[in-house]
């Protein structure tokens, strides 16, 4: 009796250190969000919900470009995507494109300044690329970025290389020879919330449009053939939507059947939307500049880098919290040709 | 408050005893008995004699083997770095065969090969531990309980890395043997086949679970209550009721009009306990074998609760 309490209560308190360095602090804030009983509720830190606001703040919108007078296309050469726009109008784009992407390398992280209509940077091909990307994802995309659509910001944020972006990830050196392989899994893979789940669960799911879907549609086997290893790969990437999004899985799904989608909240057909954006994002723009990158620029194995959930959203359910940061460039970036 | 106790308060010190003489036995008892008084706080003070044997014997040599295989090829995958295998040894793992093996027997060694001879050596220790319970519980005279209760065991963890793989044709459908990595393939089982908890051998398997630990907890409680007044000689109760008997059935008899008797306690827990496994067995066996999506089989059999539709016009995007 005498030694037993205090031993409880010091077992007690070194198993709880450990704990508490995981834990956040009550109180919560939670939003019931489909039908009574079923969890579907979303529980958020206010505390990491302000710093998370205080991260993704859009910056103050540029004074709009006069309209009219001669073409672009027309005043400098080799203007391929942007040829529709006023000088002006070009002007504030270009000046937006170097606040939201190079802001500390300036007009030379992609220009000549010797030349600036010439091709001979990269990063100029690059930039020329993404501007028909963006106008394709406003144009076409819709169902996943409706009318608050996407600029450079979105992805950038003042930064060259968007922070969130993945590559071909083979992990860490294994021994090799006889030795068991990792099958792509079993690591403290941040990718994908620190689960042992497959740490690279993008590869097949977001570049080849490899289906996600995995659970049989029928109660009785009728063929359906779907190996267990396909579940662990598609759950991985669900692992990764909730950490990009900075939700739980009932922010989609009622979880007593996850493929279901007569139970599912509308933000799953919006997510559906994205996957196969994203996936038409990397093969139809990330992919076609192989050539383009630098190897600097590329994954180690020798892959371009590519967008994921995370590239865009970056923790809020919706990028820049809902910003409407699109209609304010709606005239240059809705010009450029696709 | 002498009583009011959480660790055992009685050790007995003498000349250590050495039990009934057993017949036949190959080996004898090895070791010179010895006392400890911290293991005499959560029971016998006394270590020893332990009997090996050569089922005890060969058991601990082939899970040895089998702690090896796993633990060198989870040191491996991390390129033998000492750190990193300390660091992420719950996420490490041995995995089962890719699908494309199916049911080969000798894949290549780096690719499930390693899983197949793990699995082996484990299982036959497994197996040669039973032997040993079930031979020491003869020698002894018990009944079968103990050994029939580890068989309920033993079959779950066959169905789960042996049947169940056999019959779907793929050693690749098995456990992987890591600590995290088993409880994700857990998770992924039951959103591949449609959420377990519609399984009704499941669902068995989970109250017999949660019984017995409410079974344990009453029982253990009970006795606890009892013991000044001898209540833990439980066996001496059953034929001759003392006081602390009477006490703990009128205890329970008052607060749910019911009780266990002594003996029948223990019926209770060795059932629940049983159960368990052997219902979730069961429940693993059929899934994927003969139902492949629990929620939609529940939906067909009338268990699945309707609910309002909260959000009319959400549809499958790809079906449109």
């Amino acid at each position: 009796m005498k030694i037993a309490i205090p031993a409880a209560i010091g077992v007690a308190t070194l198993l709880a250190i450990p704990m508490m360095l995981q834990w956040e602090r009550p109180p919560m804030d939670s939003a019931q969000q489909g039908f009574r009983g079923t969890g579907m509720v979303q529980i958020d830190n206010p505390r990491m919900v302000a710093v998370k606001k205080a991260a993704n703040v859009a910056p103050e919108p540029s004074d709009q470009a006069e309209t009219g007078g001669p073409k672009a296309s027309e005043i400098y050469e080799n203007v391929q995507v942007l040829g529709d726009l006023n000088e002006a109008q070009f002007t504030r784009l270009m000046l937006a494109i170097t606040e939201w992407v190079s802001p500390e390398e300036g007009c030379n992280y992609c220009h000549n300044p010797e030349n600036l209509a010439e091709d001979s940077v990269y990063t100029k091909v690059v930039a020329r690329k993404m501007l028909q990307m963006t106008a394709t994802i406003n144009a076409q995309w819709q169902p996943h970025v409706a009318e608050t659509g996407v600029t450079c910001y979105t992805c950038h944020r003042g930064q060259p290389v968007p922070a969130n972006v993945w590559s071909i990830n083979p992990g860490p050196k294994q021994a090799g020879g006889m030795a068991a392989k990792r099958n792509g899994q079993n690591l403290a893979a941040a990718e994908v919330g620190v689960t042992s789940l497959p740490y690279d669960p993008f590869s097949d799911l977001l570049t080849k449009a490899q289906s996600i879907r995995v659970s049989a549609s029928t109660a009785l086997p009728t063929g359906h053939v779907s190996p267990i290893q396909d579940s662990e790969k598609t759950y991985g990437l669900m692992m990764h939507f909730s950490q990009s999004m900075g939700v739980n899985c009932t922010f989609c799904h009622n979880t007593r059947n996850f493929a279901d989608w007569s139970q599912s909240a509308p933000a799953r057909v919006k997510a559906w939307h994205g996957i196969e954006m994203v996936n038409h994002v990397n093969k139809n723009y990330m992919d076609t500049l192989a050539d383009v990158f630098p190897d600097n620029r590329k994954g180690p194995q020798g892959d371009v880098l590519k967008t994921n959930c995370a590239t865009c959203h970056q923790g809020a359910n919706k990028p820049l919290y809902g910003a409407q940061m699109l209609k304010d460039y709606m005239i240059e970036l809705g010009a450029a040709k696709q | 408050m002498e009583y009011q106790n959480i660790f055992t308060r009685v050790q007995l010190r003498g000349e250590p005893e050495m039990g009934v003489t057993a017949k036949d036995d190959a080996w004898g008892r090895d070791g010179t008995p010895f006392f400890s008084n911290l293991i005499g706080k959560i029971g016998n003070a006394q270590i020893g004699p332990i009997y090996l044997g050569w089922t005890g014997t060969m058991s601990l040599i082939f899970g040895i083997i089998a702690f090896e295989i796993i633990g060198l090829n989870m040191w491996a995958s991390v390129n033998w770095d000492p750190v990193q295998f300390v660091r992420q040894l719950p996420w490490l793992a041995l995995e089962p065969p890719l699908p494309e093996h199916g049911l080969k027997i000798l894949p290549p060694m780096n690719e499930g090969g390693w899983w197949l001879l793990a699995g082996f050596f484990l299982t036959a220790s497994i197996l040669l531990w039973w032997v040993r319970m079930y031979s020491r519980a003869r020698q002894l005279g018990l009944g079968m309980h103990i050994p029939a209760a580890f068989a309920s065991a033993i079959w779950l963890y066959l169905v789960l890395g042996f049947i169940r793989p056999l019959l779907m044709g793929s050693w690749s459908e098995a456990v992987p043997f890591g600590i995290f990595p088993h409880l994700d393939w857990t998770a992924a089982f039951s959103l591949r086949y449609g959420n377990l908890f519609y399984n009704p051998f499941h669902m068995l398997s989970i109250a017999f679970l949660y019984g017995s630990a409410l079974l344990f907890a009453m029982h253990g409680a009970t006795i606890l209550a009892v013991s000044h007044l001898g209540g833990e000689r439980e066996l001496e109760q059953i034929t001759d009721r003392g006081t602390a008997s009477e006490r703990a059935a009128l205890f329970w008899r008052w607060t749910m009009g019911f009780n266990a008797t002594m003996e029948s306690v223990h019926r209770w827990a060795w059932w629940f306990a049983v159960l368990t496994t052997l219902t979730g067995g069961i429940g693993i066996l059929l899934t994927g074998t003969v139902v492949d999506n629990w929620y939609l089989w529940g939906m067909k059999h009338g268990i699945v609760p309707p609910y309002p539709d909260m959000w009319p016009g959400v549809a499958d995007p790809a079906a449109q």
